[in-house]
């Protein structure tokens, strides 16, 4: 009944994205949004669609995988009741033309993202580490296979 | 409930009621602001959860939404040929043509909906007549002629808007204008070819076109907003790299284009006073008639209140499959949660 | 996406760039300093478009043209049927387009009605090299289309009705797709290589079709008292013509023996055992009501048919023999 996959589990290591964002809170309980609308450093919440009466439909963020072998690039996002709608929306709005073999949806509210008003923090220590790359060793320049 | 995680945040809600929270929000904005600065000093982009300034949202949420709409609207002259369409291959065509329109208002909803204004409140906005859309669609489209005449007139209009527009500097919205300009290069061709076709069958088809295209020419032309001296708002937007060019510019460009195009299709644009200018390199056209313009704009055209009442009525009619699909969803929820209730008992 | 990532796509694949296309200019983002060039997934764009790979009407025609492919009388006749269900199909549902209950299921049914309208092009171009004109050419899919009667036509009663709300379109479409699924898969098996190739490019189509409508029977039965009233009503409009899909003739009977055709009664046991099992997960029965004598395949239509066709046919009659 489902031959593009089990419409219940979109892709089991949709979770990697949690994962790497870690400033953010992943579960709130409606009732959280009401009693402390600042959830953190710029984690400011506002009411939307999927909390309003009248459209039920959450939105989705849609990833497509143009090809084997590639990673699920964000493609964009859609409104629907449910995963396994989700995913039918997102096979008919986003691969009309043959733009993926495979397709991820994800609760655009199931994605927790860093903070832009921390991005000093955030990604300021890669900077000028340049021993983590090959090209800071010169000496070695020109030995074969290295 | 954390949708708004991937959202902007309009500054009036993160405004805290302590002094203390205020002094915060004080500083936040100031750094937000030279955030912003340096971006657009850049011609960097900016992205949904950053600081911007609030008539920048306001701008970019009332352009974006309104090309939403455009593309949604849109979509009715043309599904009005669906059934008519005079070969298979011209019905698969157009079938796939208006069907890219949904697509297209859909991308564009999307990046509205990342300035934190949900999907159903744009809708509601739009029929009930409080927003508006791009004025053409208030024409009709009477004869097959019309939809040579869309495609070429109408949609190469909108892509010389919208090619500058993946450079927006709103991320979401260049995104979704990267994604829609693809998609359109086949809709501008599909135009010509329908017109070429006609120019180059009987008498009777080649006037079709000819009439077809005397009515789109100066609405397509319009497209391009007022001219640039009447157009408070584009200087501002420029400043903001929303907009790369000015309206005149753009339809300057356009009419170059035409010109050009219009020799190989065989028919004539019904403009006599279209000329290059070679001291300004630029191309010029004849008065268009920015009173009909206004009069459409305020909702006095032909179809305006046809085309609201199609939408609301499809808005209308689907409520009930709406409201079933989100209350299936809700139970089937409701269900799994106690199972495992039920296992962890 | 940025501008050196799409342009690494662009000249990979065979894609429509809109600068190649129109002369509008770059589309790509063009945001400066932010270029991971060199990278594995420097080519993992979300908007990379091709046109694919697979049979289309027009490869159809271009064999029947050339004489590489003649169907025989029956197996024309046959065509007939499969093509002209499939054609009245997609004219009923380009209706939903800009109607749809929301913008994703505008897209979703846009889709099925394309790949309803490809499959007639392709039956319909391939029974037309059976089909003569007055001057001796093959008929084309639109001499098909835009030019025969009413009576003509083979459709088969339950593609003529309305589109009613979307229950009902829903429920036809239930109807349909786990109809035409059967048919197809079986039909890739056909002695005719031209029919199996048809179907084979369908089936996978229509097994889309199947998955698309049955999670919106589950929905609509399962969502609120008016969507399962809406539903139980919609299947009991569209059941009296079911029987008529299932019925043999002289002619598929014919054909069958030759292996060209599939029996539609051999399929009726596949056909109900697979509606069965959505219909019990969605809690709903099949309709208990009599059955309707169809007649399509012999030309005898439902009385929306001529109306469907007079808006169809409009254009093309008004200008005969003219190129669109």
């Amino acid at each position: 009944m489902s031959p593009h996959g089990n419409p219940e589990v979109p892709a089991s290591s949709a979770t990697e994205i949690n994962r790497e964002a870690p400033k953010a809170s992943p579960v709130v309980e409606p009732a959280d949004i009401k009693s402390s609308p600042v959830v953190g450093p710029g984690e400011t919440r506002v009411s939307t669609s999927s909390n309003t009466p009248g459209n039920a439909w959450g939105l989705w963020e849609v990833f497509v995988r143009s090809s084997r072998g590639l990673s699920h690039v964000h493609a964009g996002s859609l409104h629907a009741p449910d995963a396994a709608m989700a995913l039918r929306n997102a096979r008919d709005l986003y691969t009309r033309r043959n733009e993926g073999v495979s397709i991820w949806v994800v609760p655009a509210d199931a994605i927790a993202a860093s903070d832009p008003d921390s991005k000093g923090s955030f990604f300021e220590s890669p900077q000028g580490k340049d021993y983590r790359h090959a090209t800071y060793y010169t000496k070695s320049e020109g030995v074969k296979h290295l | 409930m954390a949708a708004q995680n991937l959202q902007s945040v309009p500054a009036e809600l993160s405004r805290g009621e302590s002094q203390e929270q205020s002094q915060e929000a004080a500083q936040r904005e100031a750094d937000g602001q030279a955030n912003f600065d340096r971006v657009m000093a850049e011609d960097s982009r900016i992205e949904p959860r950053d600081w911007m300034p609030d008539a920048y949202r306001k701008t970019l949420l009332r352009q974006i939404s309104q090309h939403a709409h455009s593309e949604i609207i849109g979509m009715q002259p043309e599904a009005n040929w669906i059934s008519r369409a005079p070969s298979l291959k011209r019905k698969a065509i157009l079938m796939a043509k208006v069907q890219d329109e949904a697509g297209h208002g859909l991308y564009l909803y999307s990046a509205a909906e990342t300035l934190g204004q949900n999907r159903d409140k744009m809708t509601a906005d739009l029929i009930a007549g409080k927003a508006r859309y791009s004025s053409i669609f208030n024409y009709p489209a009477l004869t097959w002629a019309d939809m040579g005449a869309i495609g070429w007139l109408v949609d190469g209009a909108a892509i010389c808007n919208q090619v500058p527009l993946c450079r927006a500097s709103y991320g979401p919205y260049g995104r979704a204008m990267v994604r829609i300009c693809k998609e359109e290069s086949f809709h501008q061709r599909q135009g010509f070819e329908i017109l070429l076709e006609l120019s180059h069958g009987t008498p009777e088809q080649k006037q079709m076109a000819q009439d077809a295209v005397n009515r789109w020419y100066a609405p397509a032309l319009m497209m391009f907003g007022p001219p640039d001296d009447d157009s408070p708002n584009s200087r501002q937007s420029m400043a903001w790299n929303i907009k790369r060019f000015s309206n005149d510019e753009l339809r300057s460009r356009f009419v170059g284009m035409m010109v050009e195009q219009v020799r190989v299709l065989g028919l004539t644009l019904p403009d006599s006073e279209i000329r290059f200018n070679e001291e300004t390199r630029k191309w010029e056209h004849g008065p268009l008639d920015w009173n009909e313009f206004k009069e459409v704009l305020a909702g006095r055209g032909p179809c305006n209140a046809q085309r609201l009442e199609r939408r609301r009525e499809a808005h209308d009619d689907g409520a009930w499959v709406r409201e079933a699909a989100a209350a299936y969803a809700a139970k089937r929820q409701a269900k799994q949660s106690m199972t495992t209730k039920e296992y962890a008992a | 996406m940025s501008s050196p990532e799409t342009k690494a796509t662009e000249t990979k694949a065979t894609e429509t760039s809109a600068e190649a296309a129109t002369g509008h200019g770059d589309i790509s983002t063009g945001v400066p300093n932010a270029a991971p060039t060199g990278s594995g997934d420097s080519n993992a764009s979300a908007t990379r478009i091709t046109p694919g790979n697979a049979l289309r009407p027009e490869d159809i025609a271009l064999e029947v043209r050339t004489g590489l492919v003649k169907p025989s009388g029956d197996v024309a006749e046959y065509a007939l049927r499969l093509g002209d269900d499939a054609l009245i199909l997609a004219q009923r549902l380009g209706h939903w387009i800009s109607r749809a209950p929301e913008l994703e299921e505008d897209v979703a049914l846009g889709n099925i009605a394309l790949d309803q309208l490809g499959h007639a092009r392709s039956f319909l171009t391939y029974a037309g090299g059976a089909l003569a004109n007055e001057d001796g050419t093959a008929k084309s899919e639109d001499d098909l289309a835009y030019f025969r009667r009413e009576h003509e036509f083979r459709s088969a009663h339950l593609f003529e009705q309305p589109n009613g709300d979307f229950a009902v379109t829903i429920a036809r479409q239930f109807v349909v797709s786990y109809y035409q699924f059967e048919l197809y898969r079986r039909l890739t098996e056909s002695s005719d290589e031209t029919l199996a190739a048809i179907a084979a490019k369908a089936v996978k189509e229509v097994d889309y079709h199947r998955d698309h409508s049955a999670q919106w029977i589950l929905r609509l039965a399962g969502g609120t008292d008016e969507s399962r009233k809406r539903i139980i009503h919609g299947l009991k409009l569209v059941w009296p013509y079911v029987g008529e899909l299932f019925e043999d003739d002289a002619l598929v009977t014919r054909l069958a023996e030759a292996g060209a055709a599939v029996v539609p009664s051999s399929i009726r046991e596949d056909f109900d055992r697979l509606i069965g099992e959505v219909l019990k997960e969605a809690g709903l029965e099949v309709p208990d009501v009599p059955s309707a004598p169809g007649g399509g395949r012999s030309g005898k239509h439902s009385e929306h048919l001529g109306y469907i066709l007079a808006e169809m046919q409009v254009l093309a009659r008004e200008y005969p023999g003219a190129s669109w």
